[in-house]
């Protein structure tokens, strides 16, 4: 055939098509994409201090092991309150003259997504820590540790921000470990990685494939379940044995506000967060932000008072409810 | 110690790691100063092994010589076999010889000048770089600049060592050759004075020699040959490990200034495959000792794209281009448009890898989509290599001396031409705010993938498979629908790695409709290789080339529906985000994209150079790879797969981090004989490329110099 014989005509037309595939496949959706999609009216510009941070992330590589997209599927639901939108990285823009934009929305988990981080662990000194080395919170981990970000140093002035290594042969005794401003940089960046709320009115997009739950609700919440919460949510810093952390987060084992009379104080923590021990870093309010209601709170109480060698009466979740409300109208009343 | 006892670990606790799997920890390994020059020193004396065990067959011939030599054994019995190796024309030359002597009745002595010769001490030039084994401990070996100034130390005293081996190499070469000098003249010598009876006896050599049939007896006297190469008759046996297979023809035909530069291309390729898996393998490490060091150049967010873009655009990019720099003159009957080009395009694409590892590690990078890592103006060097390329061979094509286009050359140009497109789309800033920058990177990396590395494989299988095989192609006219298909199908299906993102649902459908469109090309092309080694099976068994395109083929297969099958909806539950995804793109960037890469080279270069690597290591090699690929992938899906139900079923994630573990011990352990296998890759290179030590024919130089005192005579 004569187009086959033709270099100019079969080169000519092969690239034309697959040109012409291009437009329709990348080009178009990508230019209509940002024509189209704007910034949600909420959405918080970062601060100058995670501006850098996020430098300090994109140049590390965090996007290897960690993904910042909440997919609209069930099993994502850990990672956030709703799916991630378009308009959720509608503000990226270009980094600068030498280099891309970066959406960090990544292709891989080996690492936790980090698309709410914010929310689900916004403690300072923990971060710290944990960037300091993994292992020290996290013994399975396998992030790597960033010791470059801080520094060894005997003499601390009064501007240094000094992080509490627990003692275990990383740093000898007569040495601090001080964080220096690209780790508070990096945790700063972490900590504004938050889920932007919806504008008023707004419904939150359903997840798809969603579990039917079976809702008994009354009953005793298993303690399978509260060992699930305490894992993801609470073992980061209380550790697997609740001994907690010398010099950096409180031991829950034989805690009086663990196994004590005042629930009220207890569920506060849990749902409000608590900073009133100056030796002990300060507990974020996590059941409120990842939006817990008494089943939730009433198993990881139960879990918590029966682990360990403690051993205090369960709580129902009828009592929390009752907490919960009390607590809710006060907030209301301030 | 500690580095040992990770090797050690690597090696052999596999299997029984994988009995408290829910148990298991990351490694606390971390490279010390001890462990560290420990390995650097392992590694120096495997190098020396290596090394010594290259030129140990040489000095034992030395000393073998040498004893012969100065032995006691009387000239008849010295030069015994000398006489027997004469050739009938040498015996024509020396009886000629002995003639004219008679006629002259002069007998001419000639002086024994005895040459010194002096054994060089090979023992003190095998001494390795052991030194400062006692480094440790003391404070002031843990600062900085003393680790770096000793471990440049000891790079000093290793290339010392590697310079004085060769050195030595060489001399013992000179020297042993000024011995056969020596032997030429006491040979010469010896025939000069040997009797009229040993005379006849040569006399009778020489006729037994020139004593031949006819050659027509059983053919009769119309000419035969064996134009198609249909006959190989295989030399001696040797040890019988591995079955002796075919060897390769030289191409004589082949312009050697292309030669030249075709086997820079394949040194420069097998450098970074070299330097990509290090890389790789040392991620590997990683993964189950996360403390082994705590560099901010070493960080693993770092390393990772310096391994992945090193394989991509060192090794992968390099080994192709140069296998089309052989296909597409060839294909084309025509000679290359421009050799400086390729010379050009190989220095940017060179110089573009060296710079992006480095800022890479610097942790300077394009925003971390995959494979566009490099920042614009490194990838703009590559681009330019590219450039120069294209055009290079797209006006080889045009001054191609036949009227069809051979289907490689369809394959490797569009290729090339698609690929500008592809980095142009990747690069321009124009459409990449937002979201915009995500479905350009799912166009990107695929497009990369498939209409990079995988159009231009398929070109250099339709060239080099029918060649190995010697026979023509199954079918045409499926290599046209197979490349028809690629394009349509294979443009599209970029956003599946995204699916269930906020990128368009209906783009993502398009994707995974294209993803199942792609089984069209796959099995054209497949039936097209498979068809084609049919009635050839047997010369799987003769050739070490068609296992190499066999695996390559076989993992299109696989690799490519396996593709497909991860792009449904209901497969991204389980595996997206997992180490599934690694394993595929092992499988498929190494199972199809280096195996047919080797077999390509391995076809190519002894054809350019007339050397062949040893059979036995090319055996090896391709074991090692093949396991090795198999250790690793295997265990990562099968990992991936539960780590995926794990999530599903709404488990905390750090179990799914401690049940990973197991797997990525194993990925450690396949990643570790991959790597082996390069080592043994770039061996094999090394007996392709480098040229043989010269070495003197005693009985030719005994001749001459029989000649040389012939003609002085004369000039008397």
């Amino acid at each position: 055939m004569e187009f086959f014989d033709n270099h100019k005509k079969l080169f000519g037309v092969a690239t034309l098509l697959f040109s012409v595939l291009t437009l329709f496949v990348a080009i178009f959706p990508a230019i209509s994409n940002q024509r189209y999609i704007k910034p949600l009216p909420d959405a918080p510009t970062l601060t100058e201090a995670a501006a850098r941070g996020k430098a300090l992330y994109i140049s590390n590589g965090c996007v290897a092991c960690h993904s910042q997209q909440v997919r609209n599927i069930e099993m994502d639901k850990s990672w956030g309150t709703r799916a991630s939108l378009a308009a959720d990285y509608a503000g990226n823009t270009r980094t600068d003259f030498w280099r891309n934009t970066a959406t960090l929305m990544g292709t891989a988990r080996i690492g936790p997504d980090l698309t709410d981080i914010g929310n689900r662990q916004p403690s300072l000194e923990w971060n710290l820590v944990h960037l300091f080395n993994p292992r020290i919170v996290v013994p399975e981990s396998i992030m790597p540790a960033y010791p470059w970000l801080f520094k060894i140093t005997k003499e601390v002035t009064e501007t240094d921000f000094v992080v509490n290594i627990p003692d275990e042969g990383l740093i000898s005794n007569t040495q601090k470990v001080v964080a220096t401003q690209d780790a508070l940089d990096l945790v700063a960046y972490l900590q504004s990685l938050k889920q932007t709320p919806l504008p008023d009115g707004t419904a939150l997009p359903k997840f798809l494939l969603e579990k039917t739950e079976t809702n008994d609700a009354a009953v005793k919440t298993s303690t399978a379940e509260g060992k699930a919460l305490y894992v993801a949510h609470c073992q980061a810093c209380h550790q697997a044995n609740g001994k907690g952390l010398p010099g950096a987060f409180p031991p829950l084992k034989g805690s009086g506000v663990v196994t004590g009379q005042n629930l009220t104080l207890y569920v506060d923590i849990i749902m409000n967060g608590y900073d009133a021990r100056p030796e002990y870093g300060a507990m974020s309010a996590i059941g409120a932000n990842l939006g817990w209601t008494e089943k939730e709170v009433a198993a990881i109480i139960n879990y918590e008072r029966t682990s360990w060698g403690n051993a205090a009466p369960e709580v129902t979740t009828t009592e929390i409810k009752k907490i919960l409300d009390f607590l809710k109208d006060k907030t209301k009343q301030q | 110690m500690k580095h040992i006892r990770l090797i050690l670990l690597l090696l052999l606790s596999g299997p029984a790691v994988l009995v408290n799997a829910q148990d298991m920890l990351p490694y606390t390994t971390r490279l010390d100063l001890t462990s560290l020059i420990i390995g650097f020193i392992l590694v120096n004396i495997l190098l020396l092994l290596m090394m010594t065990m290259t030129f140990k067959k040489q000095v034992d011939s030395f000393i073998s010589f040498y004893k012969k030599q100065h032995g006691s054994t009387p000239n008849t019995e010295r030069f015994k076999t000398n006489v027997k190796n004469l050739t009938s024309k040498q015996i024509t030359e020396l009886i000629k010889f002995k003639n004219e002597v008679k006629k002259n009745k002069k007998l001419l002595l000639l002086c024994f000048i005895p040459i010194p010769i002096s054994l060089p001490n090979i023992v003190a030039a095998q001494k390795a770089p052991v030194a400062s084994q006692n480094a440790t401990s003391n404070s002031i070996w843990e600062q900085g600049p003393v680790i770096i100034t000793i471990i440049l130390l000891l790079l000093v005293l290793l290339t010392t060592a590697i310079v004085l081996i060769i050195k030595v190499k060489w001399s013992i070469n000179s020297k042993k050759n000024k011995l056969k000098q020596k032997e030429a003249i006491d040979l010469a010598d010896y025939l000069k004075s040997v009797p009229d009876r040993s005379l006849r006896t040569i006399k009778n050599q020489k006729e037994s020699l020139d004593y031949s049939l006819t050659h027509h007896e059983l053919s009769g006297t119309l000419p035969t040959a064996d134009k198609r190469g249909l006959l190989h008759i295989r030399p001696e046996a040797g040890l019988p490990i591995v079955s002796a297979k075919k060897k390769m023809r030289s191409d004589h035909t082949i312009d050697p200034a292309l030669s030249k530069v075709i086997q820079w291309y394949f040194i420069s390729a097998t450098f970074w495959l070299l330097f990509g898996t290090t890389v790789g393998e040392y991620l590997g490490i990683k993964f189950v000792a996360p403390d082994v060091d705590s560099l901010s150049w070493l960080n693993f967010g770092r390393l990772r794209p310096v391994h992945t873009n090193a394989v991509f655009w060192g090794w992968s990019s390099l080994g192709m281009l140069g296998l089309g720099y052989y296909i597409v003159p060839r294909v084309s009957n025509s000679p290359l448009a421009n050799i400086k080009w390729a010379w050009y395009a190989l220095h940017c694409i060179n110089l573009s890898i060296t710079l992006g590892s480095i800022t890479l590690m610097m942790g300077i990078n394009n925003g971390g989509g995959e494979y566009r890592e490099y920042i614009w103006p490194i990838m703009l060097i590559f681009g330019i290599g590219l450039a120069l390329t294209l055009s290079n061979y797209f006006i080889t094509v045009a001054r191609r001396k036949t009227t069809e286009i051979y289907i490689s050359n369809w394959y490797i140009v569009s290729a090339l031409s698609f690929f500008t497109i592809v980095g142009l789309v990747g690069y321009l800033p124009q459409w990449q705010k937002g979201l915009g920058e995500t479905i350009v990177q799912g166009y990107y990396m695929h497009q990369a993938v498939g209409m990079w590395f995988m159009l231009f494989t398929l070109g250099i299988v339709y060239y080099f498979l029918p060649q190995q095989l010697n026979k023509p192609i199954y079918s045409y006219s499926l290599g046209i629908l197979a490349f028809w298909a690629q394009i349509v199908f294979y443009t599209l299906i970029g956003t599946h790695h995204f699916v269930f993102s906020a990128i368009p649902w209906w783009l993502q459908t398009v994707a995974i409709v294209a993803s199942v469109g792609m089984v069209i090309p796959v099995i054209a092309g497949t039936t097209n290789f498979l068809m084609t080694f049919k009635g050839a099976w047997y010369k799987l068994r003769d050739s070490y080339t068609l296992p190499f395109f066999l695996v390559g083929i076989i993992f299109y297969f696989t690799g490519s529906m396996q593709g497909t099958a991860e792009a449904f909806r209901y497969a991204n539950l389980i595996w997206h985000f997992t180490d599934f995804t690694v394993a595929h793109s092992h499988m498929t960037m190494y199972g199809i994209i280096t195996f047919l890469l080797w077999a390509g080279i391995y076809s190519l270069i002894p054809q350019l150079t007339g050397r062949e690597a040893p059979q036995l290591t090319i055996g090896i090699h391709f074991w090692l790879a093949l396991i090795g690929l198999l250790l690793y992938s295997i265990p990562l899906m099968y990992g991936g797969s539960l780590r995926g139900l794990s999530w599903i079923a709404g488990e905390p994630f750090v179990d799914s981090v401690s049940l990973m573990l197991p797997y990525w011990l194993w990925r450690a352990i396949g990643g570790t004989l991959m790597w082996l296998s390069h080592l043994v890759f770039a061996f094999n290179m090394y007996k392709m490329i480098a040229r043989p030590l010269p070495s003197l024919a005693i009985e030719q130089t005994a001749i001459d110099l029989l000649m040389k005192t012939d003609n002085k005579m004369h000039d008397n």
